[in-house]
């Protein structure tokens, strides 16, 4: 326990504190930080790229637990399945998981460049003659959702499979001897049993999906316009491009609180708390 | 008003930001173990050019109490970030590559760049073998603080000559004509201009040309100057409202904001002939060579100046763009002197210049004309080097010259202004109230 708090102090609550502490200064990342009290703090509000982008990072948030639980849920529990062609999917469809953030990225990057990519022969299908999916500020964002999506619904859905096949089978045979159809037996016995899978799943969505960058840095870069630039991007670029170390820590500060925050709800709205077992013959 | 102490504030800084000490790559920061260090960048046509003349200097100076050169060479885009955390910590570079303007400007506001002027005083023909124009980019209150250490890079049009004879059309030498183009090509199914709108440095080139067209030089002279009210001079309104017409009547095409420029995107519109026309440095036409070979050598690579505004306040000679790259001295440096006498002898010498010119660039050193004119493809640096030299003006890169905050939010403003987000004179404001 005692080296797990000490690393966990130095690499997690050293930084954090570190940031706490440059949030209130004003430094370039040169010389010393001067400090100015709540001059950053008092200026957040105020800035229309901070609240705008805290709302795109709140509504992506949204949209990637929407578009991804429920989808990593049903493919999960599909893929638990005993069929021997069922795993040789699950594996292709593991793909994702093999390529790195960055990688990722620059592939869609490429399939959706608007003259030269995929964009450009199926956009006049989908109703974008132009292939301008990433260029226009009323699209951007959910062709970033769908590539995260893409990226890490597999994730999910493993999760969902390992947990689905532990399900004790006696509770499926009692289901088909009291005649429960196939959709019913899901929803009253695999989706109760998976509960805590859900849980930890949507924990990890939601603090990722708050944090997220790379994708949307790469893709995008937060145009077009501002239509993009999500909370951690904003601060990436307050800290890299502009050199406001200071506003861009207290912008840090607002993350780690928002997903903290996040993650702690989602664990009381789903009732982490009463911490009962829900297998058969365990206490 | 209380400044931290530099030692707690770097560590701090190091925690906050997840990054390790910087540390050069085989080196050990600027120690006083008889090196000195040179950043710059990783390029593979400079380097060895850069390595020749380090070479030269070690070997020359290879006594006991000499200290030896050495070049650390990073990444484009890190680069600027490692500067940054480096130039205030101990392990600063000796010597280091920038871009002037006010990228230098904020290290020299930290008492961290080396004051010249002493040496370049003593040393008149060195400074005075440099393009006046291009000097003035490193010269910070009177002060001297930099070397040109590559060639100059101001901003023209290139074009696809064989698009304009299948159309009919001529360069265009008024900023109407440019206009008029617009319907000659929307008929051949062809985007008059492709613009890279997803890197919003590209709009820049836009923006600034035609602050200049419109209202002179002095209307960014005032604004980098930072006197009061200067965003909101309606050279810069006009110049937005323009830049939103031209967006209207389709100039850039539709889809123009997700072009990018780094994959050779938009290089690749106009060498295929989908695009007629860009504005861009003159790097576009090493781009063109490595995305676009066939196009390159066809001879159908053209290029113009910015046109000309009739009722504009602007000499269309001015030109606008980066004048140069430079190498400045830390102040902390192990042995500036060193550092001098190698910028001196080197920098502005023969055998630099030369293979400066034999990778393409155009070095800003006075007096070589017929050097440009005899090499191969010597047409366009020729070309290029004669509008440098003829420019009564010439504007750095509003976003390398401006304080780097200033410079972000107003990147940002103008891919808002380009998207009809933003009004010109919303604009102004909110450039005013950044400055």
């Amino acid at each position: 326990m005692a080296p797990a708090l000490l690393f966990f102090g130095i690499f997690g609550i050293g930084p954090v504190l570190g940031v706490f502490g440059l949030s209130f200064t004003d430094w370039r990342g040169l010389g010393d930080p001067v400090w100015t009290g709540l001059d950053n703090w008092r200026a957040l509000p105020q800035d229309q790229a901070v609240t705008g982008g805290l709302r795109l990072s709140l509504i992506l948030t949204a949209l990637c637990w929407a578009t991804q639980t429920p989808m990593a849920l049903i493919f999960g529990v599909w893929a638990a399945g005993r069929q021997r062609f069922r795993a040789v999917v699950g594996a292709v469809y593991f793909m994702p998981l093999l390529l790195s953030g960055a990688a990722i990225a620059l592939l869609w990057g490429a399939l959706l460049d608007p003259n030269f990519g995929l964009a450009a022969d199926i956009g006049p299908f989908v109703g974008v003659p132009d292939g301008n999916f990433l260029g226009d500020r009323n699209l951007a964002l959910y062709v970033i959702v769908a590539v995260i999506l893409w990226q890490w619904m597999p994730f999910h859905m493993l999760l969902y499979q390992a947990a689905a096949r532990q399900i004790p089978r006696s509770l499926y045979e009692a289901a088909m001897i009291d005649g429960a159809g196939r959709a019913q037996m899901f929803f009253r016995i695999t989706v109760p049993q998976l509960k805590h899978t859900i849980v930890a799943s949507s924990v990890l969505i939601v603090v990722g999906a708050m944090t997220f960058f790379e994708t949307v840095f790469l893709i995008t870069g937060g145009g077009p316009g501002t239509a993009t630039r999500i909370l951690p991007l904003h601060m990436y670029i307050q800290a890299f491009r502009a050199f406001e170390m200071g506003y861009a820590s207290a912008i840090a500060v607002v993350l780690v609180v928002l997903g903290f925050g996040l993650a702690l709800v989602t664990i009381w709205v789903s009732g982490y708390s009463r911490m009962t077992s829900q297998r058969e013959g365990a206490s | 008003m209380r400044p931290l102490s530099p030692r707690h504030a770097t560590l701090a800084a190091a925690m906050a930001l997840g990054l390790t000490a910087v540390t050069a790559c085989g080196g050990s920061g600027a120690s006083d173990d008889g090196t000195l260090e040179i950043w710059s960048l990783e390029d593979e046509v400079l380097n060895p050019l850069l390595q020749e003349t380090i070479d030269a200097y070690n070997e020359e100076n290879s006594g006991d109490d000499d200290v030896q050169l050495e070049l650390v060479t990073f990444q484009n885009d890190p680069y600027k970030e490692r500067l940054q955390v480096a130039m205030g910590s101990p392990e600063h570079p000796d010597v280091f590559f920038n871009w002037g303007g006010g990228n230098l400007a904020q290290y020299v506001e930290a008492g961290q760049v080396y004051d010249m002027s002493d040496h370049m005083d003593a040393n008149p023909e060195f400074r005075d073998a440099f393009i006046p124009s291009v000097m003035d980019v490193v010269v910070i209150d009177d002060a001297t603080y930099g070397v040109p250490m590559l060639g100059t890079q101001p901003v023209s049009f290139f074009y696809n000559a064989a698009v304009f004879d299948a159309a009919g059309a001529e360069p265009p030498e008024t900023f109407d004509e440019l206009l008029d183009l617009v319907e000659v090509f929307e008929a051949e199914d062809v985007t008059p201009v492709a613009l890279p709108g997803a890197a919003p440095w590209t709009l820049l080139m836009w923006v600034s040309y035609l602050v200049d067209r419109i209202g002179g030089p002095e209307v960014y002279q005032a604004i980098s100057d930072g006197e009061d009210g200067a965003w909101e001079d309606p050279a810069v309104v006009e110049t937005m409202e323009t830049v939103q017409e031209l967006v209207d009547v389709g100039m850039f095409g539709t889809n123009y904001t997700a072009v990018d420029w780094d994959g050779g995107q938009a290089t690749t519109l106009v060498a295929e002939g989908q695009a007629a026309m860009i504005l861009m440095g003159p790097w576009f036409t090493q781009d063109a060579e490595a995305n676009a070979p066939e196009f390159f050598e066809s001879g159908d690579l053209g290029w113009f100046p910015f046109p000309e505004l009739e009722d504009g306040a602007g000499d269309p000679a001015n030109v606008v763009g980066p004048p140069s790259n430079y190498f400045s001295i830390h102040a902390e440096a192990s042995d500036p002197d060193a550092a001098l006498e190698w910028l001196t002898e080197y920098m502005a010498s023969d055998s630099y210049v030369d293979g400066l010119i034999g990778s393409g660039a155009v070095p800003t050193v006075t007096g070589i004309d017929d050097k440009l004119a005899e090499t191969d493809d010597g047409e366009f640096p020729t070309w290029l080097y004669e509008r440098t030299m003829e420019a009564p003006t010439f504007t750095p890169a509003w976003d390398q010259d401006l304080d780097p905050g200033v410079a972000e939010s107003m990147l940002t403003n103008f891919s808002l202004v380009f998207e009809q987000e933003m009004s010109p004179e919303e604009f102004a404001e909110s450039m005013e109230a950044t400055s």
